[in-house]
């Protein structure tokens, strides 16, 4: 007979709950600067140990340091900055407008604005990003009208999308921007195809693909790392690992004793554990897999070490799983902030411009929303007409729905 | 031509008149196939435009959508049908839905061909009809060819819609047609003046049904092997059914459904796919609702069992001319 123990089931649990402090020792970060740079043509098993550090630029003083520290134009810097502050301002207008019942439903990027903007600006503009309902800084940074985004969220008589979609859905090809489904980790091995027919044309475009961290369960983020290693497909796999799905801690999504990182190398792709919240780490990291990508050398992976600062959404109440404080805490801090304190620390910024810009894209933001509410919101009714539904869901109207058209009455 | 050189030359054709044509699957490439549909088109394509895959068909489809939004035109294969609902989320979720949800911003031109069907002692997991999962989401055209001709104008109309297609081949047909008789040797397609194919270019058009032996006692509504069957239980029977070769299962042609059941006053519905809530149960209610004041006997459905697809009782499930014919008396005689 044996004498084994009883078996027990492991459930991973948060250190932090409502009431108490999180632990964030489960981390593993690194000191900014510590992390090496290798070659764009490193061999992916060679990455290892690169996934399971942290690479960032920005040390607590604000200086850039070490291998990391990219070349970048002061004024995309400046750029990048506006950015993710127009994001946030954005974000926290339209959350206003939710609660004025002007739109259905809305999703906050606090706290990851750094990651969706340095990638956008270390990319081309016709390389196709297949973002997941957290990216609109890409959005935002490729400088698509905030009035359309709004039309979008308010279901208005401009929604480019006439209606059929759930706030936050955008979809704008023009921007490089691939249209946002419910369904999560759809998009991720979308995007190693749409790296794959660029490969397959001969074309120089690639591909920019997205994920949370809780969405990595699914089954086609596995499938987007096979294919995507298998064809070397031209392709950033961006993993943004914001330690929370809704309720759900990143451990039970796998991250226990593991980084998503590490599930690259595994799947022999180059990997790289990158500062979310570092906007200089997210553009030199992004410019190092596009670079890669875009000479043949295959697709790489990166997880964005990140924190949900917000809600995860306008339905959701994070006390009710949480610490309230939780991101005071983190110790990655704001991106804003830090990118702030290292363009004033080298003179090209100051506290005088960062509150006028504040002032300013307040007042551009919310001129765009006035301007979008004229043409609608959910509260005014004024919306798509019914007809609408019936179209476009094959290229041609089929006999049946001309007929059910007709029995609505338009 | 086989249905199998058909719907290869159908490929052929196309990937020679578009570039945006690619074709892949698992086992597809250099192989050509399992059942050699893909045969010799890797070596006259280039591996750029005709590859294997991984063994995962969530990620054949995904990346054929992703590809689709490129502004290429993915010919992808399922082995079986039977294995096609890994890739469900991104057919009902992704495909169909792309061109709706972005206001035609993207769109899925994309075919998904996929062996279907019984008959052929596959058991479970290798003789499945699954057109019903198809037929009932928003967006997807489902398809079914029943001989080599239409296959490839069918395939090739399929490769050409910029709708995603859901092209369902019954193998059981791929080398000859089968009339259910499992007991008599299998007549190859070169006898069969349905097996004479053109060698270029040529379409069938989707939405349009084709009567495949006219006849004015009953109107039979059946695609696929079944339809080999009916005509097998007519002749058997000496009952003149009026059968119906839908050839696109939806969206579909109702206007000829109608006009026949309209003439004829009687129907019955055949198919290999389980009863409860198959495709049959949707004929049955068109046409119910569109010739009512016209028929003059209930509407059969003559359908598989409820059931998995059994091994050894493969013959007591399929639905044979002598099930068939018997539903065809019982709707004359009512």
């Amino acid at each position: 007979m044996s004498k084994a123990e009883p078996l027990r089931l492991h459930v991973p649990e948060p250190t932090g709950r409502p009431g108490c402090a999180t632990d964030f020792s489960y981390l593993r970060l690194s000191p900014a600067g510590a992390v090496r740079r290798p070659e764009v043509d490193v061999a992916p098993m060679e990455t290892r140990d690169l996934a399971y550090a942290l690479v960032s630029v920005l040390d607590p003083e604000g200086n850039a340091v070490g291998p990391w520290v990219p070349e970048i134009d002061i004024e995309v810097v400046r750029k990048g900055l506006r950015a993710m502050m127009k994001t946030r301002i954005f974000d926290s207008r339209m959350l206003m407008a939710q609660r004025q019942k002007k739109m259905s439903f809305y999703m906050q990027s606090l706290g990851e604005e750094a990651i969706g903007t340095a990638q956008a600006l270390a990319l081309n503009v016709d390389d196709m990003c297949f973002p997941t309902y957290r990216q609109q800084s890409i959005l935002v940074v490729r400088d698509y009208p905030m009035v359309d985004m709004i039309c979008q969220l308010m279901s208005n008589e401009r929604d480019p999308l006439k209606g059929r979609q759930l706030p936050v859905m955008y979809s704008v090809k023009k921007a490089g921007f691939f249209s946002i489904s419910g369904n999560l980790a759809t998009q991720y091995i979308q995007a190693v195809g749409w790296g794959m027919a660029s490969a397959i044309k001969g074309d120089t475009k690639i591909a920019s693909a997205w994920i949370g961290d809780g969405a990595t369960a699914e089954a086609d983020f596995d499938t987007a790392l096979t294919f995507a290693h298998v064809y070397r497909a031209p392709v950033i796999l961006n993993v943004v690992n914001n330690q929370w799905a809704i309720s759900t801690f990143q451990a039970i999504a796998g991250g226990e004793d593991t980084t998503f990182a590490a599930r690259g190398v595994g799947c022999g792709i180059a990997s790289l554990r990158v500062d979310g919240n570092d906007f200089l780490a997210v553009y030199a990291a992004s410019r190092w897999a596009a670079d890669r990508a875009r000479r043949n050398l295959g697709p790489c992976l990166i997880e964005w070490v990140t924190y949900r600062a917000g809600p995860h959404s306008t339905s959701d109440d994070p006390s009710k799983y949480r610490p309230s404080d939780d991101w005071s805490h983190f110790p990655l801090g704001d991106p804003i902030a830090r990118l702030k304190q290292y363009l004033i620390k080298v003179g090209a910024w100051s506290e005088q411009e960062h509150e006028e810009t504040q002032k300013r894209l307040e007042a551009e933001v919310l001129t765009a929303q006035k301007e979008a509410e004229q043409y609608g919101t959910m509260a005014s009714g004024h919306t798509f007409s019914p007809a609408e539904m019936f179209d476009g869901i094959y290229k041609e109207l089929p006999e049946h729905l001309r007929v059910q058209r007709q029995q609505l009455g338009i | 031509m086989t249905m199998i050189q058909a719907l290869r030359s159908a490929m052929d054709v196309m990937m020679e008149k578009d570039d945006n044509v690619v074709v892949f699957g698992q086992d597809v490439g250099y192989f050509g196939g399992v059942f050699r549909c893909t045969e010799g088109l890797q070596k006259k394509y280039g591996k750029s435009r005709v590859f294997d895959t991984p063994i995962s068909e969530g990620g054949i489809v995904g990346v054929a959508i992703g590809m689709g939004a490129y502004g290429l035109r993915p010919c992808l294969e399922i082995q079986f049908a039977d294995y096609i609902y890994p890739a469900y989320d991104q057919i009902v979720s992704e495909a169909a839905r792309l061109r709706f949800r972005s206001a035609g911003d993207f769109t899925a031109p994309i075919t998904i061909r996929t062996p279907c069907g019984g008959g052929i002692y596959g058991g479970q997991t290798h003789s499945q009809s699954p057109e019903a999962v198809f037929a009932h989401v928003c967006g997807l055209r489902t398809v079914m060819p029943s001989n080599p001709y239409d296959a490839k104008g069918l395939l090739i109309s399929s490769i050409e819609n910029d709708d995603p297609v859901i092209f369902l081949e019954p193998k059981r047909l791929y080398n000859g047609p089968f009339d259910g008789h499992h007991d008599k040797p299998v007549v190859p397609w070169s006898q069969n003046p349905l097996g004479e194919v053109p060698e270029g270019y040529y379409t069938v058009p989707l939405d349009k049904a084709a009567i495949f032996r006219p006849g004015k006692q009953l109107t039979v509504l059946a695609y696929g092997t079944m339809v080999w069957v009916c005509e097998a239980a007519a002749r058997e029977t000496g009952i003149d059914a009026e059968i119906i070769d839908l050839r696109s299962l939806w969206p579909l042609d109702l206007e000829t459904i109608v006009e026949s059941v309209k003439k004829t006053g009687r129907c019955v519905v055949v198919h290999e796919a389980t009863r409860t809530c198959g495709f049959g149960a949707e004929l049955v209610s068109l046409v119910q609702e569109h010739c009512f004041y016209h028929l003059e006997a209930p509407i059969e459905r003559v359908t598989g069992w409820d059931t998995p697809y059994p091994h050894a009782q493969e013959w007591a499930y399929f639905p044979g001319p002598a099930r068939v014919g018997a539903a065809f008396k019982r709707t004359v005689e009512a």
